[in-house]
This record gives structure tokens, C-alpha cells and sequence, in this order.
């Protein structure tokens, strides 16, 4: 009776061929709850693990975060079509925030990114946020994951400040938070830690010139004074003529480069499996486990290259000692 | 000795105010031919109405264009079009109205070589008329822009700017508060709004003008207004923007001159409250919102048109717009309206009226200003606008709000009017779009290329400098013979593109117990499903008029649905695209322009290429009955048109429709 029985191995052998015609039936799949979809999910994260691909797949997650308002649609506009024009294919998974008190929403964001429809390097899915607020909808993580063995670039759209950018750093292999001049907020939350320190800081509207350099000085000076020389601090401007959207990547490539992506693949893996469990087994389930720290701890000492499910069995075996 | 009452008549007579009819259909010829049987009929100004390809700037042979070209107007691509559109029409004798927006410098430019190529040549100083040239209003809610916010306001002030000094009868701007109502503006967010957009133009072209021709710039500003059939309220509206307005010139702009200062509008009276159900109904309400625009002397409009009877049913044919032409002659000639001075000097309730009206929209006005600006408050406004439409169809639905015909006396004897074998609408020639493109082949053939290239890259040239005046180059290029689509492809290769808001992302949840109902339905399919029930709203092709999908898109989402909702301007190819991405079960397509035979097969065609199986079309607009059986052998789902007012009852539909296709039983519980 469910829609959900697409053949999970199978797309999966369809995105490590490259077919990127492939990724609505993936989304399709991950996205859907029934018990069945659930275990052709697991077959298809199976099939793209580096256990059955013998490396981590090999497309750059990205996760692109900030506050409402601040330009990130635009922004993502001229991204994606930089990375068209270097020949990249891109997928965008767009996570929008809005209402779900009537449990539906409205997914707008894709109208802002300007694409040729017959352009199959480029994919974009819209998703609501689910329960909880400028997060990760449950099928992102898995979607991403597989993606990535097909897409050069998978970039993941979260709003928000504060939170956002911690769920999104569980999946991505670097995490672009972009804020637009003029706003301290972020220079605060950066400063009381109540944000983690992002792997790129974008500034947009650099076309407003002075005040677009003040913010990009007052951020870097809270960067040193944090201990940080890591993170970019780039300048965009999205409206026509476009400026620093090649800086971006540029500083998007450099991050990938200087990455250990097995560790920090690894790290999502085990994330994504601890969240798949709690979500089914709650805070009684983690308990069992020693708590959310302990278990995460433990998982650390599994084999890396363990794929999500096989993670999450092993935690469900654990809980049962 | 017996004193006589001092008489309350005027000394004489008044003038009526100019009569037009919004007029054009198919091509130049044909239009020209109607306008002159028109002014036989005692119409007294010309109302030229483009099609949607001239007016977003596209030629006939663009992607864009298929299924538009001559519909909802005239197809102007070209001078040769334009001197065609008014020959025979002395110009320096008529007043024109064009409703032109983001292509308005343009048209204008064409109107004024198409003068001077009238034998006797008209000089640029002798034409009086208007152009619409409201950018803010496109964004809110007619959907006719070319270009971003900030080049735009600066074509309009280039517009201005010029006409001040060489078209000096022209007025170069008709701020519209009509469209804002359409939208579902009250009247308060109405004046607010318009008001609001004014101050951003004349801010605009303060940085243009010299100081010392700010008076006459504020008095070549004009009004376009609605007048809905609450028509007392209406009529208190225009007093109260007459009120504003006068304040604004004085304590913003410093305006001395009285006559500089006066209220000056046109007004074509509401579309938004015409019924497809028992349309005979609407001459009355049309005569109705005609008195809100004249009653009082003291705010009477200075032109009038209004709309026919059948709007809601497709293209008014001549003989409608007639029947719309007589009300206005039998109001002006037979009434005795024009013998009096204003009829509501002194009336309490009336002054209550206003000022209530008035202090409601200084409020709004300061939330504009405080954003920043109309500019920068389009998103505001436009979610405003989208909760106020909301409001209203609330309470049509639940019966709150009388619509005689539609949600009440619904029982009706058969009409004799739309009995006929056309169905009592006109039917634009298929054939116009080929006729167009071919004809537009034979003028780029014949024309000096070099010329037109130079021409043109002077313009882009003019473009890319903020502080020249656009207006000089731009009627160059016309005379050198370049096209609508080259024109604007020009700017647009400079301006960039633009994609306004949808408003519908911030439109506020609401709840009750009839959506309840529906919240369970779709959760259930939802279930059955294994992921929550997704549906596509779509605009394809040129039609901008997005507020009927923004009510379809937002009451689904408040029925627990995921909506994509992508705004207006789509090809079928990106809506199917779209379809195929976000993995839809369910698509909705929005048409009113007419284009629906056109668009809806090559929408379903585009999506059969890209894979996307089982998934029901709906189809929403204004559509002959004989049409929406066409399109439902072609494969469409179900047809929904103006009559079907009660939105949850199509989300059932809907519901219904994917439940079938899905072979899914998600009955109630009993």
C-alpha cells in the first residue's frame, strides 16, 4: 500500500554510475516513513557506504546556514551557477522553516535559484524543517550521504543562527554561515560561544561597500581574539554584477582540501546513526546507552567505515547487554 | 419683501469627465479599427491595452510569448506597430492611456516617433496622456516587471524627469492603488500603500530634477484607482487621499502652487467582485462603483473605464464594452450629477468617514516608512496584501460577506445573455501569434541593421551610467527601428533579472473547524502515502495575476499540505522540472490571461518528458466552459473557475484526486 518501494540497492548502483536522473526517486525514498521505505533506505545508504564504494563518496557536502532575510537564496543563485560553469553538478537541498502548525508548509526557496530546467546538473529539493525549527529534516542526512557519490557538490540550506549551524557541522564536510553587515547578533553569539565557529563566514551585500568591510574587519577581529586563523571570512555581493562568489568556492575548495574527510564522514555517520536511534528509541533508549555522551564515545571506538544502519543495529545491540 | 434662496446649482454645467474604454486585442490593424469605431461612439480618450509579451518586454517569437501574443492586448513590437495602432488618430488631439509598466520608457518612445511620423508630423510637446509606469504595484500584485526594484524606480524617475521638460502635458506616472485592491487591499492599506509608493517615486526623482521643478513634477503625478461596490466607503476613500495627498505636497515636497497640489485620478472601477455566477448581476455593481468615482465634485475622477459585464467569463467583446461606454453617457448626460456643486460639503458622516480612513492610513504609512520605504517594504506589503485577501475570501466562504449570486440567491433562471454560440466572450484569433512573428521577420529584414546595433549599444551604454537620462537613447532606438524584446533585452543584460516576492511564506496559519476536517484528511493520505502529501501551484507564462494560486497555495498549506510555490513567470519545461524534483503527488496550474489552450498542453507534455507518471493536474482560471472540456480531454484532472469559490471544497477534490491515483483507502475512522 505504500508508495515507498522503490528498490533501494538499486538506486543506490544507479548514483554510483553517476545517473543523476536518479535523485528525486532518492529523495522519494529517504523521505518516506513507511516501514518498508525504511529498510530500502538502509539498502540504498549500504550500497553508497565506503564499505561498497572503497573510499567516502566523493562529492563536497556544504552546508549553507544564517539567519532569515540575509540573502542566502541569492547567494546560493550565483553559486550554483559558478559551480555549472566549472562543470560541477550541484544538488541543493533546501531545508525551509516555515509554519507547521497545520503540519503543512510552503517550500519557496527553489524559485530564487535561477537554473535551466533541462540542466540535469543541477537538482533541488525543498523540504519542510520537520518538528523542530531551522533543523534538519530526519531525511537530509541520508540524502545528503547518498548524493554525494553522484553530485560533485550537495549543499544543505538551513535558516537560522545558533542551532542551525551545529546540525548542519553533523553533516557536512564544511559549514558556510553567512550573515549580512550590520548584524552583531552574530558577532555575539560567535563571541559567547553560543554559536560554533563556522568553517567559512560570508558577508553579503558587499556592493554596500563600507559597511559590508566594516563587518567582514569586526568579524575577523572576533575571530583572532577567539583563537581561530582557521575560518574564511569571504564578501559577496549576489546583485548584478556579482562579486566574491569565486573567492567562496575558492575558500570552500581549500577547507575540502586541508579536510580529513574519513574522520569527519566517520563523525556524521555516527551522529546520523545516534540520531536515527534516539529518534526511535527516545530518551529512555539513550539512557540505556549511559547517555548521549557515553554512547557517542563508544561509537567512536567502532570500525569508521560501518555504515548508518549497521551503526544503529550495533547501538540497539548495545542497549540490550 | 419675499427673499429667494440662494440656488445650490453651478452657475453652468460641468464637463464630464473623459470616457475610455481599456481596449486592444490581436494586432495593430485590428486594434486601430476599434478605437476609431469606439470615438464614434462618443468615447472621449483612448485606453490602450498591450498584450503580456509587450508589456514584460519580449517579442512575439519568444519562448515566453507562446500562447500571448494579441491576447489580453495589443501586440506592439515595433514603431511600424505603433504608427499603425493610432493612424488616422490626429495625436495631438487625442489623449492617450496606456497601461505600461516595466516597458513603459519604451512605449512611450514609440509614441513619440510614431507622432512625429504622422503626416502632419506631432511634436513630442503637443501629446497629452498617460503611462502608467507604477513599477511597486507589479511587484505586489500585477506581476508585469522586467527589471530589479532599483533600476526600475530609476526609469521611472528618467521618465519623469523627461517629461517635465518635452512632453510637458504628459503624465508620466498613474500611481495605482486599483491593483493593491485587487490583491484584497482594504481600503486603508489602499490609500496606505499607493501614498507610500508615491513618496518613493517622487524621492526618486527629487535626485533627477532641479528643486525648481518639484511642483510641477508633483503636479504631473496621477492616481489609478479601484472603487469596490461598497461605494459610500469608496467614495470616503478617494477624499481621504485627496486629503493626503495635499498634505504630502505641502510638508514633504514643499509644493506652493494649489493647482499643483489637487488630487488627480483615473479610475477603472473593480474586477475583483465581478461573478462568473449570474454575470448579468455585474452592470449593476459596476454602476454602483461608477458613482463612488463621481458622486462628489469635489474628488470626481478626471477618466473613468469600466469594465464589462463578462470579465469574469473571458475577453469582453465590442459590444460589452459599449454597454459599459453607455453607463458612463447615461451618468453624465442624462443624470443631473454634473448641475451641482459637492453634495457632501457638510455632511458629518461623511467627514467621519474620511478622517477614520485617513487616520488608519497614516498609521500604515509610518510602518511603510519605518521599513524603510515602499521599496524596501514590498515583502511587507506584499504578505499584507495576501493576508487581507485571505480575510476576505474567509469570509465569503462562510457567509459573512454577500455575494449576490455566489454564495447567495443562488437560484437562477437560465441566461439568454451568455446562451450564444460564442458563449458571450471574445475569441482572439489563433492565428495572430504566427501573423505577428512573421511580420516581425519582414521588419527586422528591412530595417538598417547598423543602425539598430549602434542604437542599441548606446542604450546599454546609457544603462550602465546611473546619471544619465534613459529617455534620449531609448526614443533613438526606436526611430532606428529596434524591437520591444531588443529594447529590454538590452536593460535586462545590464539590470539583471528579477523574481518579486510570493508573499505566501509569511501569510499567517489560521485554523477552524472545516480545515480540521481537512488537516485529518491529509494526514491520513499523508500516512497511507508514507510522506506528506506535496502539491505543486504554478503560473505558466506570462499571466501575473498570482492572487488566486497565492490563496489556492496558502489555504493548502494550512490543510497540512506541502506546498511549492514557485511565483508567476514559469515555462512548462521548469515546471515540470520542478514536479520532477520536489517529487510531487499532486500539480495545480494558475492561467487568466487566456492562454490556457496554449500553455496547459505543453505543460502536460513537458512533464510526460521528464518522468513524472500518475500525478493528477488540476487547473484553475478563467476558462469557457467549452475550453475546460478540451483541456480535460487533454488530460486534465478537474477545472476550477471563478464560480468555485469554496477553496476547502477544492482541497477536497484535490485530496480525492490523489487518493485515487494512489489506489489508497484513507477513510475516516467511524
Amino acid at each position: 500500500m505504500s508508495a515507498g518501494s522503490a528498490d533501494g540497492r538499486e538506486l543506490g548502483e544507479r548514483l554510483r554510475a553517476g545517473d543523476l536522473s536518479a535523485a528525486a526517486a532518492v529523495l522519494n525514498l529517504v523521505e518516506n516513513r513507511g516501514d518498508a521505505a525504511r529498510g530500502q533506505t538502509e539498502a540504498l545508504l549500504a550500497a553508497v557506504s565506503p564499505a561498497a564504494l572503497g573510499q567516502e563518496a566523493p562529492g563536497q557536502i556544504v552546508g549553507v546556514t544564517g539567519p532569515p532575510g540575509v540573502g542566502k537564496s541569492s547567494l546560493l543563485s550565483r553559486l550554483v551557477a559558478a559551480w555549472r560553469a566549472r562543470d560541477r553538478s550541484v544538488a541543493v537541498l533546501a531545508v525551509d522553516p516555515s509554519s507547521r502548525r497545520s503540519g503543512g508548509s510552503l517550500l519557496g526557496d527553489r524559485a530564487r535559484i535561477e537554473r535551466d530546467p533541462s540542466d540535469l546538473g543541477v537538482f533541488i529539493r525543498s523540504t519542510a524543517a520537520g518538528d523542530r525549527l531551522g533543523g534538519l529534516a530526519p531525511a537530509t542526512r541520508a540524502a545528503a550521504t547518498a548524493l554525494a557519490c553522484a553530485f560533485d557538490v550537495v549543499v544543505i540550506e538551513t535558516v537560522g543562527v545558533g542551532q542551525s549551524e551545529t546540525e548542519v557541522a553533523d553533516v557536512a564536510d564544511a559549514v558556510a554561515v553567512v550573515v549580512q553587515p550590520g548584524s552583531g547578533d552574530v558577532l555575539q553569539f560567535l563571541k559567547s560561544g553560543i554559536m560554533e565557529i563556522p568553517d567559512v563566514l560570508v558577508v553579503t551585500k558587499a556592493d554596500l561597500g563600507p559597511i559590508a568591510m566594516r563587518a567582514l574587519a569586526d568579524l575577523r577581529a572576533a575571530l583572532r581574539s577567539l583563537g581561530s586563523d582557521q575560518t574564511a571570512v569571504v564578501a559577496v555581493s549576489s546583485i548584478s554584477p556579482p562579486a566574491g562568489i569565486d573567492e567562496l568556492i575558492e575558500a570552500l575548495d581549500v577547507h575540502q582540501s586541508q579536510l580529513d574527510l574519513g574522520a569527519r564522514r566517520a563523525r556524521s555517520r555516527r551522529l546520523h546513526a545516534l540520531a536515527d536511534y534516539a529518534a526511535e528509541h527516545g530518551d529512555r533508549g539513550l539512557r540505556a546507552l549511559g547517555g548521549r555522551r557515553e554512547a557517542e564515545r563508544w561509537l567512536e571506538s567502532r570500525n569508521p567505515g560501518r555504515d548508518v544502519a549497521a551503526l544503529r543495529h550495533d547501538l540497539e545491540q548495545r542497549a540490550l547487554r | 419683501m419675499l427673499q429667494m434662496p440662494e440656488t445650490v446649482h453651478l452657475p453652468e454645467r460641468d464637463r464630464p469627465w473623459m470616457m475610455r474604454t481599456y481596449a486592444g486585442h490581436s494586432d495593430a490593424e485590428r486594434s486601430n479599427e476599434l478605437y476609431r469605431r469606439n470615438l464614434e461612439k462618443g468615447q472621449t480618450g483612448l485606453s490602450v491595452a498591450f498584450d503580456l509579451p509587450t508589456q514584460t518586454g519580449y517579442d512575439p517569437d519568444h519562448e515566453l510569448a507562446r500562447g500571448e501574443v494579441g491576447k489580453v492586448g495589443v501586440s506592439i513590437a515595433h514603431e511600424g506597430d505603433m504608427r499603425a495602432l493610432v493612424k488616422g488618430i490626429p495625436l495631438d488631439q487625442m489623449n492617450t492611456s496606456m497601461t505600461i509598466n516595466a516597458t513603459a520608457a519604451w512605449l512611450l518612445a514609440l509614441y513619440i516617433v510614431a507622432a512625429e511620423n504622422q503626416d502632419p508630423p506631432i511634436r513630442e510637446s503637443d501629446l497629452q496622456g498617460t503611462t502608467q509606469n507604477d513599477i511597486l504595484k507589479e511587484y505586489l500584485s500585477r506581476g508585469t516587471y522586467a527589471f530589479p526594484p532599483a533600476p526600475s524606480m530609476r526609469l521611472i524617475a528618467d521618465t519623469i524627469a523627461y517629461t517635465v521638460k518635452n512632453v510637458p502635458k504628459w503624465n508620466p506616472i498613474n500611481i495605482c492603488s486599483y491593483h493593491l485592491q485587487e490583491a484584497g487591499a482594504t481600503p486603508v492599506q489602499e490609500i496606505a500603500y499607493a501614498m507610500s509608493n508615491a513618496v518613493a517615486v517622487l524621492d526618486a526623482v527629487r535626485e533627477r530634477v532641479p528643486d525648481d521643478l518639484m511642483g510641477s513634477v508633483f503636479g504631473r503625478i496621477s492616481f489609478f484607482v479601484n472603487a469596490g461596490v461598497r461605494f459610500v466607503e469608496e467614495h470616503a476613500k478617494l477624499r481621504a487621499m485627496s486629503q493626503l495627498w495635499d498634505e504630502l505636497g505641502q510638508r514633504r515636497y514643499g509644493v506652493r502652487d494649489d493647482k499643483h497640489r489637487r488630487f488627480r485620478y483615473g479610475v477603472q472601477v473593480n474586477s475583483l467582485g465581478l461573478t462568473e455566477a449570474q454575470p448579468e448581476n455585474n452592470v449593476y455593481r459596476i454602476a454602483l462603483e461608477a458613482l463612488a468615482v463621481t458622486l462628489g465634485r469635489d474628488v470626481r475622477a478626471r477618466a473613468v473605464q469600466l469594465p464589462a459585464w463578462n470579465e469574469a467569463l473571458g475577453l469582453p467583446r465590442p459590444w460589452d464594452q459599449q454597454w459599459s461606454l453607455r453607463l458612463q453617457q447615461v451618468l453624465a448626460y442624462e443624470t443631473d450629477l454634473l448641475e451641482y456643486p459637492d453634495i457632501f460639503e457638510g455632511s458629518h458622516v461623511m467627514e467621519g468617514l474620511v478622517a477614520e480612513l485617513v487616520a488608519g492610513a497614516r498609521e500604515e504609512m509610518a510602518r511603510v516608512a519605518e521599513l524603510g520605504g515602499a521599496v524596501q517594504a514590498v515583502d511587507y506589503m506584499k504578505s499584507a496584501l495576501v493576508d487581507s485577501h485571505r480575510e476576505r475570501w474567509r469570509r465569503i466562504e462562510s457567509g459573512e460577506l454577500t455575494v449576490v449570486g455566489m454564495n447567495r440567491f443562488q437560484s437562477t433562471e437560465p441566461s439568454p445573455l451568455t446562451a450564444d454560440a460564442d458563449g458571450g466572450i471574445l475569441v482572439v484569433d489563433p492565428a495572430v501569434e504566427a501573423q505577428q512573428q512573421a511580420a516581425l521577420e519582414r521588419w527586422r529584414a528591412q530595417r538598417d541593421q547598423a543602425a539598430v546595433d549602434s542604437a542599441l549599444a548606446e542604450l546599454g551604454r546609457v544603462a550602465r551610467d546611473d546619471a544619465e537620462n534613459i529617455m534620449p537613447a531609448t526614443i533613438a532606438a526606436a526611430r532606428a527601428g529596434a524591437t520591444t524584446g531588443e529594447w529590454s533585452q538590452t536593460l535586462r543584460d545590464v539590470f539583471g533579472e528579477y523574481r518579486a516576492p510570493t508573499g505566501v511564506g509569511e501569510a499567517a496559519a489560521v485554523s477552524g473547524a472545516d480545515l480540521a476536517e481537512l488537516r485529518d484528511e491529509v494526514e491520513r493520505l499523508s500516512d497511507a502515502l508514507g510522506r506528506r502529501l506535496k502539491f505543486l501551484v504554478g503560473k505558466p507564462g506570462l499571466d501575473g495575476h498570482s492572487n488566486g494560486a497565492e490563496q489556492i497555495a496558502v489555504r493548502a498549506r494550512d490543510a497540512g499540505m506541502d506546498v511549492v510555490y514557485e511565483g508567476i513567470r514559469l515555462t512548462p519545461s521548469q515546471i515540470a522540472s520542478s514536479a520532477a524534483q520536489e517529487g510531487v503527488h499532486v500539480i495545480g496550474l494558475s492561467i487568466l490571461s487566456g492562454s490556457h489552450a496554449e500553455l496547459i498542453p505543453s505543460v502536460l507534455e513537458a512533464l510526460a518528458d521528464a518522468g513524472v507518471e500518475n500525478v493528477p493536474v488540476v487547473v484553475g482560471g478563467i476558462i469557457p466552459a467549452a475550453d475546460a472540456a478540451a483541456l480535460r480531454q487533454a488530460g486534465v484532472a478537474a477545472v476550477y473557475t471563478p464560480k468555485d469559490w469554496d477553496l476547502n471544497a477544492m482541497m477536497r477534490d484535490i485530496i480525492g484526486l490523489v487518493r485515487e491515483r494512489h489506489d489508497v483507502d484513507t477513510a475516516a475512522p467511524a
